[in-house]
């Protein structure tokens, strides 16, 4: 049985993107005949003409087909024997930042499509800053329409050395550059023949192969409680999560956090017995030598190496509704398991994901803005950096008074 | 397990985080329930639920909305499984809801009680006070729903807003509501039926008799193989004859069609289905063929 690995693909209008899904997917013999079928349909009532829009394939609501917009992120899903793919596509327009955020949070490597003929345009540099913010840790540059460049090496490695210079100012992962042609399939699930002078491998044997395996952090324990199983009959008592962090082993020392007690875990378990060892993201349940006293919400370290328990946090901000973020605003907070209510002390800066530049004299966070912002809040939270750790490093921020989630925090 | 173990199989991975969503559901709502419909996505989670929440027992009832026009081998099935966990079931009724007027029932040769569900769904939500539901439904399945959040919200009416979804970032949920609303939750959003299949053998869950191949009496009707029962009207041209066919999902006796298989035994079935060239939902349901959007706006009016 193959791993699991999540994708997410970013674009701009007119870059190929739902093409190259397309191909990809069809290539990869995941798009079933019904669903084929209906998307046949659909082109030729939209279309008048024989051209089959793949796009039309992830365009699931009925006002993205009616206008031909893609407004929410699609998920798809694919396999081939060696691994499953969750793919979140997400649009390349409207709401950009607000759908790359959400559709890339969880990601393990993204896919940015640039167009050979225009090479790094403003909408590339936007994917790279949000891949490099979300700390994904591998990123794929498609470089996609080669037909229309005639296959031209040199203009796959300008587009390299471009991508290569911005990419160098930010924390991006690691970058693989693949020349391709979703229309003609060059280099998508096949090798192409018209670019023999490319050395490397084509799109889906990549993501088939890339090596996620040391993305995972093993060294720092990290469990966040998340519900506490009990049994009244046999006085069973557990401390059930996912683990975020670390290797866990019955006989560990641990350290329960904000209350800073130790214990030892007694036994890690699941619904199908005992385990020697829990390393992430495995759910489990955790069972505590001493009565001490451990609730939803706090966070289970070892002793040695516990994260910064704080009631400030400075973080980077990416805004996700209409009313803007400013100084003074209240808002529920969710960190891992923990709950919290949150103040705004101070908006630092805000930054320009095209240019880069942190603007400091900036008051507030608009609709798709991302900056750096100081908050304070109600109870201490055991929390690391994002850049550490992507699960104890992230918390969101919802409106009280619409239960809307409105920002996607991510601890510097 | 050695630390230096390769990553989870895609199995273990979409399990755990699955138990992780419904452990967020139960400690953050205040009176979830299951909906549990004796078919394979629900039988999934039960099994899920188990791995979520025992030794303990559940914290919500399991609950059926039973549209009086089910196999007789799902409702056996149903009700032993529910016994063997111990566990609550409530019973939501189609036809209740029909002799309370609360809906009409459809007349005619393609009447089925497959929209009237909705409304008895969302009376039995309201009845027991539910502020969240969780359902077996997977991205997979088509495409309205491959837009769909895990946690999704239902407003005071029980309707779904796609342009209004909340955005969901990493494994942070948030299940905050008004009084009145509700949230459905789909644990298994990002499984495919594959993905279910190979789980059902691996944890040798049982299923219905009906999604293995058998003799049954059938008839053709818009391209589909459907039961002959009392409750289907037949066309003057439709002619019953008998088949060895078994189920790729799990609904009325009315709308769900059956596949020609010889699959009797689970690996047979997991080997079609991995070999398959078309959707559960595309070979099996009437109900998705009325429009293009039609689970859209099935959805949005407070469907499943």
């Amino acid at each position: 049985m193959g791993e699991l690995l999540r994708l997410a693909t970013a674009g701009s209008v007119d870059d190929g993107k739902s093409t190259l899904i397309g191909r990809l997917l069809y290539d990869a013999k995941a798009i079933l005949a019904d669903q084929l079928e209906q998307v046949q349909e659909a082109s030729r009532r939209r279309n008048g003409n024989g051209k089959v829009d793949l796009a039309l394939l992830t365009d699931g609501l009925r006002a993205e087909r009616e206008q031909g917009i893609t407004i929410d992120v699609a998920y798809r899903y694919f396999a081939t024997a060696r691994r499953e793919f969750v793919l979140a596509d997400t649009p390349g327009h409207v709401q950009y930042t607000r759908n790359m955020v959400t559709g890339a949070s969880t990601r393990t490597i993204a896919r940015s499509a640039v167009d050979a003929r225009n090479g790094v345009v403003e909408q590339t540099r936007r994917h790279a800053f949000i891949a490099s913010l979300l700390g994904i840790p591998h990123v794929v540059v498609a470089v996609n329409k080669m037909d229309l460049v005639d296959y031209d090496e040199e203009t796959f490695d300008r587009i390299v050395r471009e991508y290569a210079t911005l990419a160098a100012g930010l924390r991006v992962g690691e970058t693989t550059y693949i020349p391709l042609s979703a229309l003609h399939g060059d280099n998508v699930v096949d090798r192409s023949e018209a670019m023999g002078w490319y050395g490397g491998v084509p799109l889906l044997e990549h993501l088939e192969t890339v090596e996620i395996a040391a993305d995972r952090d093993l060294d720092h324990v990290r469990f966040p409680v998340q519900w506490v199983i009990r049994d009244q009959a046999t006085g069973y008592r557990g401390y059930a999560g996912q683990l975020a962090g670390g290797i866990l082993r019955p006989g560990d020392e641990v350290k329960v956090l904000p209350a800073g007690t130790t214990t030892t875990v007694a036994a890690v378990e699941t619904f199908d017995g005992p385990l020697e060892v829990a390393r992430p993201p495995m759910s489990v349940t955790v069972r505590l030598a001493d009565e001490v006293d451990v609730s939803r919400g706090d966070l289970l370290c070892r002793p040695g190496d516990a994260p910064r328990v704080a009631r400030e946090l400075q973080a980077d901000v990416c805004w996700l509704a209409e009313t803007p973020l400013r100084p003074g605003g209240r808002y529920a907070l969710k960190h891992t398991t923990a709950g919290a209510r949150a103040i705004v002390d101070e908006v630092v800066s805000r930054v320009d994901v095209a240019t880069y530049a942190a603007d400091p004299s900036a008051t507030e966070l608009g609709l798709n803005d991302i900056g750096r912002v100081r908050l304070r809040t109600s109870r201490p939270l055991a929390h690391d950096a994002y850049a550490d750790n992507r699960t104890t490093g992230s918390f969101i921020l919802i409106d009280e008074a619409t239960n809307d989630t409105v920002g996607a925090g991510m601890i510097v | 397990m050695s630390p230096d173990a390769p990553p989870l199989s895609h199995l273990a991975a979409l399990e755990a985080e699955a138990i992780h969503v419904m452990r967020e559901v139960a400690a953050e709502l205040e009176k979830p329930v299951l909906l549990f419909s004796g078919g394979k996505d629900s039988i999934v989670l039960l099994r899920l639920a188990e791995k979520a929440f025992r030794p303990g027992r559940f914290p919500f009832p399991l609950m059926h909305i039973d549209t009086g026009h089910n196999f007789p081998e799902v409702i056996d099935f149903r009700d032993r499984r529910v016994a063997e966990l111990g566990e609550t079931l409530v019973v939501a009724s189609v036809q209740e809801s029909i002799e309370r007027g609360r809906v009409v029932e459809e007349q005619g040769p393609r009447a089925s009680r497959n929209r009237l569900q909705t409304t008895t769904l969302l009376d039995a939500i309201e009845e027991h006070g539910f502020d969240a539901a969780f359902g077996g439904a997977r991205r997979d399945e088509e495409r309205a729903r491959a837009k769909e959040r895990i946690f999704s919200f239902r407003d005071d009416f029980g309707g779904w807003d796609p342009r209004r979804q909340r955005p969901e970032l990493w494994s942070l949920y948030n299940g905050r509501i008004r009084r009145g609303e509700h949230v459905r939750v789909f644990p298994l959003s990002n499984w495919t039926e594959l993905d279910v299949w190979q789980y059902i053998a691996q944890e040798r869950l049982e299923v219905p008799s009906i999604y293995f191949a058998h003799e049954r009496a059938v008839f053709r009707r818009d391209g589909m193989l459907y039961a002959a029962s009392d409750f289907v009207e037949l066309l003057p041209d439709e002619e019953p004859f008998t088949a060895s066919v078994r189920y790729r999902t799990v609904g009325d006796m009315s709308c769900t069609g059956a596949v020609e298989s010889t699959a009797t035994a689970l690996q047979a079935v997991v080997a079609e289905i991995a070999a398959t060239r078309i959707t559960e939902r595309g070979e099996t349901r009437a109900d998705d063929r009325v429009t293009e959007a039609a689970m859209e706006d099935r959805k949005v009016a407070g469907y499943f």
